[in-house]
């Protein structure tokens, strides 16, 4: 194993570990994309750069734009209830 | 169960699974140092044979083409399904926004990011139309080239741009390029079933090794996934960007 693939795989150890701790779903989205951009440097690193170009946008941009989108959506839904809810108390 | 009892049960689990993974990785050949049969073949074939010099392409749109159509269908079907899920349902309706779309721009977009944006936008395109019409040559193919080609009007997004994003690329015209892309690649199949002697065998001139027009159907193959992939990932975007930005359920 030379140090460019040990550093890359370290990177992705601690990329993968940061995501499943944090409870928090915004700031684990971003801590997806930063695992996404790890895992496409191993990926290259290990010299697949066809998985590596397909993992490039998966990970940093497909997969947490749509999980953002829900986030958002979800948000706003728990506004409305709480909204709604204060005015039945009313 | 409790925070106890749940604690414990992983400890057991994570250590049996780091134990079986330790042994069996003590079984891997390390990296770069494959000596499987197959390896050997695709190398000594499809270069030879079939005149591609990237060979996970000549894998995926030669040796196991048929493959390929049934993942070109998975990702269709799943496309298809969020289209069904995300649909505009009869009490929810489009949020009232103050200009129009040419001008409208959804707030928190820098100066600086709108002109990052206006870089990124053709330089994703151009990217992602040469990975897809290079796939039998070099790293890349339909796939890759594709989302790196839907990754372009996307960047749109950064500057806020929202709705110019969906002026140009309209859900209609989208599921349009998604149909479009996986009809072609089944279509060249066929052409292999009329003009070869079975599907999916490649049937045009296989032309000179690392030429642009080489490798037969491939680059073909590798064009009609690139336009599925850019629709169905822009498609999939869409979908759930108008459910967080645009739809809002009738008060």
């Amino acid at each position: 194993m030379t140090v460019l693939q040990a550093v890359a795989l370290t990177l992705v150890l601690a990329g993968g570990t940061s995501v499943a701790l944090t409870r928090e779903p915004l700031r684990q989205v971003l801590l997806l994309g930063l695992y996404g951009g790890a895992l496409t440097i191993l990926f290259f690193v290990l010299q697949a750069p066809d998985v590596a170009l397909s993992e490039i946008v998966v990970g940093p941009i497909a997969m947490p734009l749509i999980v953002l989108a829900a986030l958002r959506k979800i948000g706003e839904q728990e506004r409305e209830r709480r909204a709604s809810e204060a005015e039945d108390d009313r | 169960m409790s925070r106890r009892g749940r604690l414990l049960l992983f400890a057991l689990g994570g250590a049996t699974l780091a134990a079986v993974l330790v042994i069996a990785e003590r079984g891997l050949p390390s990296f770069g140092d494959y000596h499987g049969v197959y390896g050997r073949v695709v190398q000594a074939t499809e270069p030879v044979l079939r005149r591609a010099t990237d060979l996970v392409t000549a894998l995926n749109f030669d040796l196991r083409a048929f493959d390929t159509v049934g993942e070109e269908f998975i990702l269709f079907a799943s496309v298809a399904g969020v289209a069904l899920i995300l649909r505009r349902m009869r009490d929810e309706d489009d949020r009232a926004l103050a200009s129009t779309p040419q001008e409208h721009r959804f707030t928190g977009a820098s100066d600086a990011l709108q002109l990052l944006t206006l870089a990124l936008v053709p330089t994703f395109i151009a990217l992602g139309v040469y990975v897809i019409i290079h796939g039998a040559l070099t790293p890349g193919g339909g796939f890759q080239g594709g989302i790196v080609l839907a990754a372009g009007p996307l960047a749109m997004l950064l500057a806020g741009r929202y709705l110019a994003l969906k002026r140009l690329a309209p859900v209609w015209a989208l599921e349009s390029v998604d149909a479009a892309g996986a009809m072609a690649y089944v279509l060249i199949g066929l052409g292999g079933l009329v003009f070869a002697s079975s599907a999916l065998q490649n049937f045009l001139p296989l032309g000179t090794p690392g030429q642009l027009l080489s490798a037969g159907t491939m680059p073909l193959s590798s064009i009609a996934v690139g336009i599925e992939v850019t629709g169905a990932f822009l498609l999939t975007w869409t979908e759930f960007l108008d459910q967080a930005l645009i739809v809002e359920r009738r008060h």
